[in-house]
């Protein structure tokens, strides 16, 4: 009953969606206040109809009724709890129920708390969304519905793929989709304003908390699922440059340049009619994904089901919605030219340097995620394009933003003085200089790509914090009551940015040293012998039998010690799930700020001892650490006074204020 | 308006600069960096040259997984018309075992076998790489209806 109720809500919903997606369009154009009234109260009751949805599937999962055919498929009754719960998005039907909610709840949030926005704007923008929300209400109704029934139900159900029941991957799904999703709002706000033929400086306040939202989700989701695939696939990496990846960190890099050119429409009224373009491609670059995630185009853990009838939908959604776009795009945004002017060399040429070179990268991603299906539908040859490709291609491009992002960010607005900033990036300069210096004696001067990444690294968080020192006048001699003032006086989102990049850095550093400075070692050992890893001793103690809620498992025991001082005892498992039959690896990890010891149990050898793999990654963990501080670093940006939700529009800022950022 | 054109002057370039990179790189890349996937009737057939990274894909030939005292597991992959020795020194996914579909990176030997540095892990008992499901179809033994390779009849 209640899964009919769940799929009735669907139906409402869907309905709800179709009133919304036409009305308040239709009134914003003629004007008519009653109709554009009809979205605020349209877009809550969608939500909500969705989330009834949305709740009925949890009941099912949650209760393990397996008389609903999708819970009998994916779940079973000896599974924990978390598992079953977020075993209702850990498949296809469940995955799209969760977008569409997702979808639903950033509409309502825009009817909730955009009522600074002009009617026929909210009206335009809620239409929008909500026409978004119709493509994939109508390919879950007609294609993936979640609520069908068995009949009859089976006795249990046929559990859910082993390695999906981990609790980072039970985060990573809600919290990458908020990402994905949330891009719609930014592309529901760039057609509105083409409809409306409108963009100013308001415009780019408004998308932008909303933009952030979306990109602050998405850094923390993709950041999740690294990390998720480092210490569940036992393979000792993070990142794989696998289709599916690039199909999340797309959006990703387009967003990034997205928030970065809405800053310069807000500041200086320029590079109007590229933002609108990037939001709609943001958002664009995330139906791809969804494209080519959900489409079976693409074999993987995330490809739950290979319907062709699926694909040809999705591939309709995304031709109607990214073309449909592109039109209007095309149509209207001649009539935004004009704006700010601005020297090459100034803030808004650097932001603009940010954007190329983002947009490139993009660009590079996106050929290497669809060359190998293009080559391989025209009947070429099979190819597969990996990490290689992408290390010779999208690398090289983030070198010039890594050396510009300090620079860039003290240029001042209009014409900048890159002599003058330079001078006052000394500081940075001597430190960065001195790090490469240090690290090029650590590795007997030998030149490497390392040096590189490193010094990048350490320039960017060091010309980020050199840049926050000048503003707050930190100097010699130290006027502390002067600086504490000028830092409350400072706005957030000079906080935000110097946190996000010196995040970036952090990132930088930890790829950079953890690429170049893992050691891995694969041997057999026998019970009770040792090994040595980067200073290391490693005993392997053995392998006994342990037993997990639903699997069962040979547990492998090491006992690691440096020099006579024990460091630690790790376990890595092998784990066998007798309901979905299949084993998983379980790899033993022990994380410091500093380094990671990874060890991987691999199969037994003829004479008694075991393949394994033995793994030390320095630094990996700055790698999910400067992603945090980015996404850190987000919200800072998202609490900063000019975009608090309700905040009134600020009048002409201070002049003290415009004279401290210039 | 000369600011104007001179704005415009300098964006059109560093994007003409920019994309002009992009493409060399792009194209360099493609040229060297790219794995071209391989059945085992290629190995046999094509005279691929040694030394080149290549995927080979296909099914583990029931019976073939030997395991070496130092780690090393050497096996054969077949697309049912002829088979390819594969070397490989490291630790096999979790789903590898005879008879399932594999696919593995690597180089060829001068003397045939494949070296592979990657034997690529799949999640899915039920899942065919997709190379190895065309590989089996170019030879002759896919069965449409169950999804999965036959028997040599």
């Amino acid at each position: 009953m209640i899964a009919e109720l769940g799929h009735y809500a669907l139906v409402l919903a869907l309905g709800m969606a179709l009133v919304q997606g036409t009305l308040p369009l239709w009134g914003a154009a003629r004007g008519d206040a009653m109709l554009t009234g009809v979205a605020q109260p349209a877009a809550g009751a969608q939500f909500l109809f969705v989330t009834l949805a949305f709740a009925a599937l949890m009941h099912g999962y949650v209760t393990s009724d397996f008389s609903i055919q999708n819970v009998a498929q994916n779940s079973h009754s000896l599974k924990p709890m978390l598992y079953k719960i977020s075993g209702t998005w850990g498949n296809h039907e469940g995955s799209l129920v969760l977008w569409v909610w997702i979808l639903a709840l950033f509409g309502a949030a825009v009817a909730t708390f955009g009522h600074n926005l002009p009617p026929s704007f909210r009206a335009r923008v809620l239409s929008v969304q909500a026409l978004i929300g119709v493509g994939f209400l109508a390919f879950i109704l007609f294609t993936s519905n979640p609520f069908l029934r068995l009949d009859p139900a089976p006795f249990d159900g046929r559990g859910l793929n082993p390695i999906l029941q981990d609790p980072g991957l039970a985060f990573h799904p809600p919290m990458l989709y908020l990402g994905y999703v949330g891009l719609s709002t930014a592309y529901s706000f760039a057609v509105a304003a083409l409809i409306e033929g409108r963009v100013d400086a308001t415009w780019a306040r408004w998308v932008r908390p909303w933009t952030l939202a979306a990109w602050i989700a998405l850094t923390l989701g993709i950041a999740l699922g690294s990390w998720w695939a480092y210490y569940e696939l036992g393979w000792g990496g993070w990142w794989f440059w696998d289709p599916v990846e690039n199909a999340s960190f797309m959006p990703w890099l387009a967003a990034t340049a997205l928030l970065h050119s809405a800053t310069v429409v807000e500041k200086r009224d320029a590079l109007k009619s590229w933002t609108i373009l990037l939001a709609i491609l943001a958002f664009s670059l995330s139906l791809l994904g969804t494209f080519l995630v959900r489409s079976g185009v693409l074999t993987s853990v995330h490809t739950f089901a290979a319907d062709p009838s699926r694909g040809v939908f999705v591939l309709a959604l995304l031709a109607i919605a990214i073309g449909g776009s592109l039109l209007l795009y095309a149509w209207r945004a001649p009539s935004l030219q004009g704006g700010g002017v601005f020297a090459p060399v100034s803030r808004e040429g650097g932001l603009l340097l940010n954007n190329l070179l983002l947009a490139t990268a993009t660009a590079t991603v996106l050929l290497g995620t669809l060359y190998p299906l293009i080559l391989d539908t025209m009947g070429g040859a099979k190819i597969s394009v990996g990490p290689p490709f992408f290390n010779a291609t999208f690398v090289p491009l983030m070198v010039p933003l890594a050396v510009a992002v300090p620079i860039g960010s003290m240029l001042a607005w209009k014409r900048g003085d890159l002599a003058g900033v330079t001078m006052r990036l000394l500081a940075a300069v001597g430190v960065t200089l001195a790090a490469g210096l240090v690290w090029l004696a650590l590795h007997d001067f030998r030149l490497s790509l390392a040096l590189l990444g490193v010094t990048l690294g350490a320039w960017v968080i060091l010309g980020s914090f050199n840049e926050l020192a000048l503003r707050l006048g930190i100097g010699m001699p130290l006027d502390l009551p002067r600086v504490l003032s000028r830092a409350r006086g400072l706005p957030r989102s000079a906080w935000a940015m110097t946190i996000a990049h010196a995040g970036l850095g952090v990132l930088i550093l930890g790829i950079t040293v953890q690429s170049a400075g893992q050691v891995e070692r694969i041997i057999v050992m026998r019970p009770g012998e040792t090994a040595e890893l980067v200073g290391y001793t490693v005993r392997f103690e053995g392998v006994s039998p342990a037993q997990g809620p639903n699997y069962t498992a040979q547990r492998a025991t090491f006992v690691v010690t440096e020099g006579d001082r024990p460091v630690t005892v790790l376990h890595s498992e092998r784990r066998n799930f007798p309901v979905e039959r299949m084993p998983t690896t379980e790899a033993g990890i022990a994380s410091n700020l500093w380094r990671d010891l990874y060890f991987v149990l691999g199969d037994p050898a003829p004479d008694g001892g075991f393949a394994v793999r033995l793994y030390y990654n320095p630094l990996v963990m700055w790698i999910w650490g400067g992603a945090a501080i980015m996404a850190l670093g987000g919200l800072v940006s998202l609490s900063d006074r000019r975009l608090r939700v309700g905040a009134p529009r600020p009048a002409r800022q201070p002049a003290g204020h415009a004279a401290a950022k210039a | 308006m000369r600011l104007r054109k001179q704005q415009r002057l300098a964006l059109v370039l560093l994007a003409v600069l920019l994309v002009g990179g992009a493409t060399a790189l792009v194209l360099t890349a493609l040229d060297d960096k790219v794995a071209f996937f391989v059945t085992p009737s290629d190995v046999a057939e094509r005279n691929l040259a040694a030394g080149k990274r290549f995927r080979l894909g296909g099914l583990v030939v029931e019976g073939s997984i030997q395991r070496q005292s130092d780690g090393t597991v050497q096996f054969a992959v077949t697309d049912r018309a002829r088979q390819v020795q594969v070397v490989y020194h490291g630790l096999l996914p979790d789903l590898f075992r005879d008879g399932q579909g594999v696919v593995t990176q690597g180089v060829l030997r001068p003397d045939g076998t494949f070296e592979a540095a990657e034997v690529l892990a799949k999640h899915d008992e039920n899942y065919m790489p997709k190379e190895v499901a065309d590989a089996l179809k170019q030879a002759g033994y896919w069965n449409d209806e169950t999804g999965k390779g036959h028997d040599v009849p």
